[in-house]
């Protein structure tokens, strides 16, 4: 199903069979150029893939936006090993959720993505890992799966092709951490989620220490259209560098969250005046987290932006996993502040110092500021413990708990200063509950 | 050369392997990175980020612990930017810590500590309030105060990786992340104590040690561990007159920082209440308390009455007395009383092995060739029960070097998990087994073959015949049960050998009554039984017979005995003791106690009193006699002296004597048991493991 009604601005390629009765189902697909990428792919050699992949300029959709072909390119197509296929759908980013609509919607554009990659660096398996509280669209994708196998998508010798590929669905068990491609893999291995240590990089020892693809949902999802269309048209979809369009997932104070897919580098007010109705009861626009509550907050005259990775990296934040967190004036920042935080918190490994203890540290200290007893010497002390995880911690986790956080105190001091000494929280009664 | 790479740290070029860690490179170097989860040997973790360092052109600081060091590698240990992120970790650390150093047990030697005080803040920012769960237990030795730990995961690595036992784990996640055992609320393990003393902090503690004593009020002591033949080096810590612990963590010795639960905890034997501590003679039937002197003159005058009838003695000598003590002994015995009706409980064939190698230099295994040879072959023996050293080092030896181990015993080891072949044998056909090992050994460069007690006679013969045919460098050990077993053998505690493996007939004697011989002689006239209990599963055939025990309880040979000498321990004695390798090392007197005796100064005080001279009873004087007339013990007094070990080293030629083989029987103990002295240590008796059982993993 879908959960908002579409946007005449959007640029619909990985959406394109939403709406479509029976979306999900293989005969939908089939009947709208489904599976056609994967017969394409059939007659190109795995150097020909991947170069259509670097043509496209597509990259990572999870949140790091590493180049997808690149990515590929590293995987030692000739080791003995088996190599595996790895899809992260253990999508856990507060503000994020274009990985769910993509497989509700249309999951053989997933399994179809899957196929093409094994084809690129000769994998014969692949593993969808789901976060937990996904569980029922681990039903969607099995059906899905089922689906292939009965009209020979997957299996032994695929369309006559001499060609074998098996795919399996895995449960998360509830940690955001697994979302980190590598603490993603113990996990798929049975193991505690916690991250390894790189280098070496999944590519070359991956899933049951061999050579793994490992990519986001939407990465996989925008393969299809790249071998079927050429990487050419994917690319000039978006700006330079940044190819195609993008699942952005638009929540907060708006008049129409939701999930729209638009040009890589569209901008952000106008993403947020016209595509999700502006914001809600008149309000002004405040703030806005542009990529998932790891990313370093756009105060509202930052915000008229081209949203894509480099444009975002020159204003100091990100695009991440293209969660759109939109905040209009009644909302309080040290509240979001102390909500982002507990987020970490609760979700730290717990494996590195600087991340276990910094999380649980800002955690309380923001609690008690919001609470009104921070004291002023602290307000300096947030941004320091902040900065003592950043770049620090084992994996990137802590630096997503202390970037937003920085980026809090540094643009809104004074809402701060507001909180110190016993004062209520002067957003108290207007604001709502956000991520 | 190219494999080799030059890296400049802190303005110091450095040279160094390609590939090594920068943490090691550095501390090669002397300069210290600090780290907590970093670990010599164990699995690289990245956790503590303690040792974060400046690298030129990296963008960030960079972990040293898992930092390859490449050619040209410029890096910086000591800037403000490095300082700034030691501190903040060690903030960060001392958040949810309990920071009571005052009654922890670690304080003073803590590594957190020590790291605060170099590293860390003048003060607090941290005003909240700081986690907290209660203590548990898990086993009468090991205690956990989650609070105190730093979550390093060492106890985690050293269980799973260094034992092979994976007794624990982590559970939960994020600050309330602690460290559990897999079986839930308790262990199920070796009781080793390793993941004690691994801890850098007070997380762990000892059932034994906790709340007893500072660190810096005990008497800290290097000796010998008086259990197996494994020679472990354990540094005692003596406060007050008794011994509070046992670990090795200065690393030093043959066993690094190794113990199993008997060289850290069972010590207790010392002060069990039934210790013996004053002489005990019998009068009417009965054992009655007496003094030294007199009953050193009841044993003085009949020894020098029934030595002037020329009456049949017996002498019985100890597994775990020093090589002073039984080189004295057998001295006493040949010159002193003209008997060679001499022996101990014989534990393992070391005669037929000796004789088999006729001298061959090298042939005998040390400790340290078992970590480092290719390939080892294990027949006949439980060794993570009965020689947990000598399964350490193997069991390194594969992590590390990824050695080929082969197995041939009658049931499961735990040597079966990562063993390249496991041979299941019946008792006595273990030869077949090693034979249908054949090929695959003759394709490994070298091998040490350990061989327990049921390989003995001419099958010791036959297994150095089969390790001759493979054409490779091979090495042996042969496997003995106790602390001194090895050194009882090499000092002639035997009817018809002199020490150093020389025929009494060589010199003119006939060979003695052996052990069982002597038991049987309904003629005896006088059993001496120095440290040892062979009553307690063989009678006395002679009933007039007059009994002498120097021991440390009331054993049941002591029981039967018309003297009892309570004797001083090995913590309570200088000497020399000689392990299952081979290997002399030294023992380090720690405590007395009153009442007791050490067995050499009793033996010198009866010569004494019966008029014979055998020359000074002083350690250093034996020790001396020893190295110039033992074969093989001419080792070099100042490796002992220092607390190292000295490999002695098989006899030239022959030796052609019967070994015996009837009468070698290994006593088969556990990581749990330790023959008659093991029941008198609580701790071994009191985990729930005990008394374990051999084959069985």
């Amino acid at each position: 199903m879908l959960y908002n009604e579409p946007s005449p601005l959007e640029v619909r390629v990985l959406t394109r069979r939403f709406g479509l009765p029976n979306s999900a189902s293989i005969d939908t697909y089939l009947a709208t150029e489904g599976y056609a990428a994967f017969r394409k792919a059939l007659e190109m050699t795995p150097e020909q893939i991947i170069e259509e992949v670097k043509i496209s300029n597509l990259r990572g959709r999870g949140g790091a936006g590493f180049p997808t072909g690149l990515k590929w390119s590293f995987v030692p197509r000739q080791s003995p090993k088996p190599k595996y296929i790895v899809v992260n759908a253990d999508e856990g980013e507060p503000g994020t959720c274009k990985d769910r609509v993509l497989m509700e919607n249309d999951p053989h554009q997933l399994l179809e993505g899957m196929l093409i990659a094994g084809l690129a660096v000769d994998a014969h398996a692949g593993y969808i890992y789901i976060r937990g509280e996904y569980r029922y669209l681990i039903e969607i994708m099995d059906r899905a799966i089922a689906e292939a196998y009965e009209r020979g998508y997957l299996g032994r010798n695929i369309l006559g092709s001499g060609f074998d590929f098996d795919v399996y669905t895995h449960t998360g068990a509830g940690s955001y951490e697994c979302g980190e491609e590598s603490a993603l893999l113990e996990s798929l291995e049975g193991k505690r989620g916690i991250p390894r240590i790189r280098p070496p990089f999944p590519a070359v020892v991956g899933a049951f220490q061999c050579p793994t693809v490992l990519n986001n949902v939407e990465t996989f999802c925008a393969i299809p259209a790249i071998i079927r269309d050429g990487g050419a048209a994917f690319a000039a979809l978006g700006t330079p560098k940044n190819g195609g369009t993008r699942l952005f997932a638009i929540s907060g104070h708006v008049n129409r969250p939701g999930v729209y897919e638009l040009p890589m580098g569209f901008n952000l007010l106008r993403m947020i005046n016209e595509v999700a109705g502006g914001v809600r009861n008149g309000k002004k626009l405040k703030a806005v987290i542009p990529g998932g509550s790891s990313c370093p907050v756009l105060k509202a005259e930052e915000c008229d932006i081209a949203m894509d990775f480099d444009s975002l990296a020159r204003a100091k934040s990100m695009l991440g996993s293209g969660g759109v967190i939109v905040m209009d004036e009644d909302t309080c920042m040290v509240k979001v502040a102390m909500r982002i935080m507990k987020f970490y918190a609760h979700e730290s490994c717990g494996w590195c110092v600087p991340c276990r203890e910094g999380t649980l540290w800002l955690k309380k200290l923001l609690t008690r500021f919001h609470e009104g007893q921070g004291r002023r010497n602290e307000i300096a002390l947030i941004g320091e413990l902040a900065r003592n995880m950043l770049g620090r911690t084992f994996c990137p986790l802590g630096d997503a708990a202390a970037m937003p956080t920085i980026s809090l105190v540094e643009k809104f001091y004074d809402e701060f200063e507001a909180h110190l000494e016993g004062r209520p929280c002067p957003f108290e009664a207007r604001t709502a509950v956000l991520v | 050369m190219a494999d080799r790479v030059k890296v400049v740290i802190d303005g110091r070029t450095v040279e160094a392997p390609a590939g090594a860690l920068l943490i090691n490179v550095a501390r090669q170097a002397g300069i210290d990175i600090p780290a907590f989860c970093y670990y010599d040997g164990l699995a690289l973790q990245a956790a503590c980020r303690m040792c974060l360092v400046e690298v030129e052109k990296a963008p960030k600081l960079l972990a040293a612990c898992t930092l390859p060091v490449t050619d040209g590698m410029v890096v910086r240990t000591e800037t403000p930017q490095v300082k700034e992120a030691r501190k903040a970790m060690l903030e960060f650390l001392l958040t949810n810590h309990p920071l009571d150093c005052p009654v922890c047990d670690k304080g003073g030697e803590c590594e957190l500590q020590d790291a605060v005080f170099r590293y860390g803040a003048g003060e607090s920012r941290f005003t909240e309030e700081k986690l907290h769960v209660p203590e548990a237990q898990w086993s009468p030795v090991v205690y956990y105060d989650a609070p105190r730990c730093i979550l390093c995961y060492r106890c985690v690595r050293i269980c799973d990786e260094g034992l092979g036992v994976r007794a624990l784990g982590v559970v939960n996640r994020g600050a309330t992340s602690e460290i559990a055992p897999n079986r839930g609320d308790h262990l199920e393990c070796d009781e080793c104590g390793m993941c004690i003393d691994i801890c850098p902090v007070g997380a762990l503690t000892s059932g034994i040690y906790r709340y007893k004593t500072r660190p810096w009020e005990m008497k800290h002591v290097g000796t010998i561990c008086a259990h197996c033949g494994d020679g472990c080096k354990t540094t005692l810590g003596v406060y007050s007159g008794r011994i509070m612990r046992g670990n090795n963590r200065d690393r030093s010795g043959i066993n690094d920082e190794f113990l199993c639960i008997k060289g850290r905890y069972a010590f207790d034997f010392t002060d069990h209440p039934e210790r013996l501590r004053t002489p005990l003679v019998r009068v009417g039937g009965r054992l009655e308390e007496t003094s030294w002197a007199r009953a050193l003159e009841i044993v003085a005058r009949r020894f020098a009455e029934v030595k002037s009838r020329a009456g049949k003695f017996g002498i019985v000598g100890s597994n775990r007395t020093t090589n002073e003590e039984n080189y004295f002994l057998q001295k006493f015995a040949r010159q002193g009383l003209g008997t060679n009706h001499l022996d101990h409980h014989r534990t393992g064939d070391v005669v037929s092995l000796v004789d088999a190698l006729a001298g061959r230099q090298d042939a005998l295994a040390t400790t340290a060739d078992l970590y480092r040879r290719k390939a080892a072959l294990v027949v006949a023996a439980d060794l993570a029960q009965q020689h947990p050293l000598l399964a350490f080092q193997l069991r390194a030896n594969w992590r590390h070097h990824q050695a080929h181990v082969y197995v041939v015993t009658p049931g499961p080891v735990r040597e079966d998990s990562y063993a390249v072949r496991s041979v299941r044998v019946p008792p006595g056909e273990e030869l077949a087994g090693v034979e249908s090992l054949r090929e695959a050994l003759r394709a490994e460069p070298e091998l040490v073959i350990l061989f327990g007690g049921a390989v003995k006679g001419e099958n010791v013969r036959r297994l150095v015949t089969f390790g001759d045919s493979l054409g490779i460098p091979v090495q042996y050990v042969c496997l003995v049960d106790y602390a001194n077993s090895r050194g009882a053998a090499d000092m002639g505690l035997l009817p018809d050998l002199l020490p150093g493996y020389r025929p009494v007939t060589a010199a003119g004697g006939s060979p003695g009554l052996t052990l069982p011989e002597m038991l049987a002689a309904p003629d005896l006239e006088v059993l001496w039984v120095v440290g040892a209990n062979p009553l307690a599963r063989h009678p006395l055939a002679s009933e007039q017979a007059f009994v002498v025990v120097q021991d440390l309880f009331l054993t049941e040979t002591a029981a039967r005995a018309d003297v009892v000498l309570p004797a001083a321990c090995a913590y309570e004695k200088n000497g020399t003791v000689t392990n299952t390798c081979g290997e002399v090392q030294r023992l380090r007197k720690a405590l007395e106690t009153p009442g007791t005796k050490t067995d050499l100064e009793i033996f010198g005080l009866l010569a004494q009193r019966m008029g014979l001279d055998l020359g000074p009873w002083r350690v250093e004087s034996v020790w001396e006699e020893i190295q110039g007339n033992v074969p093989g013990y001419n080792v070099p007094s100042a490796v002992l002296a220092a607390g190292g070990a000295a490999p002695t080293y098989p006899v030239n030629g022959r030796i052609g004597v019967n070994p015996r083989p009837e009468l070698i029987r290994s006593a088969g103990d556990t990581l749990f048991t330790s023959g008659t002295l093991g029941r008198y240590s609580r701790i071994l008796n009191s985990v729930p493991e005990a008394p374990g059982a051999l084959y069985r993993s």
